[in-house]
């Protein structure tokens, strides 16, 4: 298996805090790996790094061997690594149709002059923009809201709208930031489906930033969990489900309870 | 039907009343929304413009200087002040872009008293006397045949620069229609929208921002350098930061949601201000408080007033 992206020796630090300290990890081709950890454990904040969304203090993030930390973000995008934001960061007064199209930006071949001019290229960009859009929002179930306003979507179908707008750039690498915060066990189910079936269907490599543990469990292929910025367990579910560490992570260690 | 209301109704209307001083006033709110086009592209990207005063003031001098001073036909000139602004907007634009909101907008109003105060120092400018005697535009031929006729020699050049500043503005807001409409005005609506969004799909924002800067003045040095040609002279108080608080209000009353927003906001401010003149020392009063309710009560512009499904570039 090879890697797709390669966390190596990253280093956060805002000032005296140190948000993340040496973490290192792989993602393999095709997998769905989780970081999870508990609040303030530095899992935002890797994400924003590996995004380029934040420059890194020290340390690298590689896409199949090539840097792509302390770059601009659509840089990242354009080189196939694309995240996703929690619900609130859509394109409010745009359909869910005209998002998916928008973020088709990537794939267009005529220059923005050619749009104007609408020469050849331009119309035929358009068409199949078009037809992208109604697939995808086919593909993700999303036909009858296609031409819904996303201000006037519930919150499950934004979170939907956020994947189909990462989607949408033809991602080899999906950041997912949270995609189960705040959802009910229903909910949840629903959007583990989606996301395998994007892995499954789409041969996208995912990787998830997220609190939810059983979904996370049912999900992940490998699981990286970071406390207080450092790394302290990598491996698959069943492995981190009985580590101590993570464990006492999670529930504090038996001695702190006995000790004070 | 509005190319024939503005090419033909009014110029007959003007005869039958025998109103030609119309026409200057006609000619000023084609110009005038012209230059407010720029400010509403920049609108349309997230960005609250009052610093489109600074860019016509440039037009205006740009091209008075080549028709005086270079000898250069106005014609030519026209187009070479645009981009001689839209090249200042994009020197200027790179840092001061990255501001938002409020921020933008701050800097963007001290552009036009920047702009003023250069005016007024450098030399090749005139200082506070400016560039007057500006002649009047030439003909342009080509193969003896005559594009443009030589203003100095028309009977009415009032009509003649009507006719010009019309066809800019239709010129003006049919790419501008174009462009809202095209890629470009998608990314730009995007980047209104979310900026973060939209630099994770990939949108080289701090380069949209720049080109859209960059149009946006261009439409401004265009105005400003027709205006100065009809006025045949350019001083540093030709534009001020008031006339830039204007063009934003154009936008603001015509509907920042419309294309055609700022050509209704302006030609309804111009007018408006005209008729309350009457009022004396009270005008302003009932001018700004005619505008504070208006905004009030049609906060997306006079043409949000339109019947629905007829939404124009909004859609």
């Amino acid at each position: 298996m090879s890697h797709i992206l390669e966390v190596r020796h990253v280093t956060k630090k805002f000032g005296g805090l140190i948000a993340n300290s040496d973490i290192s990890f792989n993602v393999n081709e095709n997998e769905i790996l989780s970081v999870i950890g508990p609040n303030g454990a530095g899992k935002s904040t890797l994400f924003k790094m590996i995004s380029s969304f934040l420059p890194t203090t020290t340390g690298e993030v590689l896409f199949k061997g090539e840097r792509i930390s302390n770059l601009k973000p659509h840089v990242v995008a354009r080189k196939g690594v694309v995240r996703t934001f929690q619900e609130t960061t859509i394109f409010k007064s745009m359909t869910v149709r005209e998002s998916i199209i928008v973020a088709q930006h990537l794939r267009a071949r005529a220059s923005l002059a050619g749009y104007f001019w609408g020469t050849r290229t331009a119309h035929e960009d358009v068409d199949s923009f078009g037809q992208y859009a109604d697939d995808l929002i086919e593909f993700l179930g999303m036909t009858e809201i296609g031409n819904e306003q996303a201000s006037n979507l519930p919150q499950g179908n934004l979170r939907a709208l956020g994947i189909a707008i990462g989607l949408a750039t033809d991602p080899k690498v999906l950041l997912l930031d949270e995609p189960f915060a705040g959802m009910n066990h229903d909910e949840t189910m629903k959007m583990v489906n989606l996301v395998r079936k994007v892995r499954d269907d789409r041969g996208v490599t995912v990787l998830l930033v997220e609190h939810d543990m059983p979904a996370v469990m049912n999900i992940s292929d490998r699981i990286v969990v970071l406390n207080f910025g450092e790394m302290i367990a990598e491996g698959v579910p069943a492995e981190i489900q009985n580590n101590e560490r993570v464990i006492e992570a999670y529930l504090g260690s038996a001695d702190d309870e006995i000790g004070i | 039907m509005f190319l024939l209301a503005i090419f033909i109704a009014v110029p007959s209307f003007i005869a039958a009343a025998g109103r030609s001083d119309l026409y200057y006033t006609l000619t000023a709110v084609a110009l005038l929304s012209i230059a407010s086009a720029g400010v509403w592209l920049t609108f349309y990207i997230g960005r609250i413009n009052i610093g489109q005063g600074a860019f016509a003031l440039i037009g205006a001098y740009v091209s008075a200087i080549l028709v005086t001073k270079v000898g250069m036909s106005f014609w030519l000139s026209l187009p070479l002040s645009g981009l001689f602004a839209a090249g200042v907007a994009i020197v200027i634009g790179v840092p001061i872009l990255r501001l938002r909101g409020v921020y933008f907008a701050m800097i963007s109003l001290v552009l036009t008293q920047v702009v003023t105060l250069t005016a007024l120092a450098l030399p090749v400018t005139n200082g506070a006397k400016g560039i007057t005697s500006i002649p009047l535009p030439g003909g342009v031929s080509i193969l003896g045949l005559t594009l443009i006729p030589d203003f100095a020699t028309l009977e009415n050049p009032r009509l003649a620069f009507y006719y010009a500043a019309c066809v800019l503005m239709v010129l003006t807001f049919g790419a501008m229609y174009r462009l809202v409409n095209s890629r470009l005005g998608h990314l730009c609506r995007s980047m209104q929208q979310n900026e973060e969004l939209a630099s994770s799909i990939g949108v080289n924002i701090s380069y949209i921002r720049v080109i859209v800067f960059a149009i946006s003045s261009f439409l401004g040095g265009i105005g400003g350098a027709m205006f100065g040609s009809i006025a045949q002279s350019v001083y540093p108080s030709s534009f001020q930061v008031a006339d830039s608080v204007n063009f934003m209000l154009n936008c603001f009353l015509g509907g920042l949601g419309y294309v055609f927003g700022p050509m209704l906001g302006t030609l309804v401010l111009y007018f408006g201000w005209d008729l309350l003149f009457e009022l004396g020392r009270f005008q302003l009063l009932a001018y700004s408080s005619l505008l504070i309710i208006l905004m009030l009560f049609l906060p997306n512009g006079l043409l949000s007033l339109r019947l629905p499904g007829k939404k124009g570039a909004d859609k």
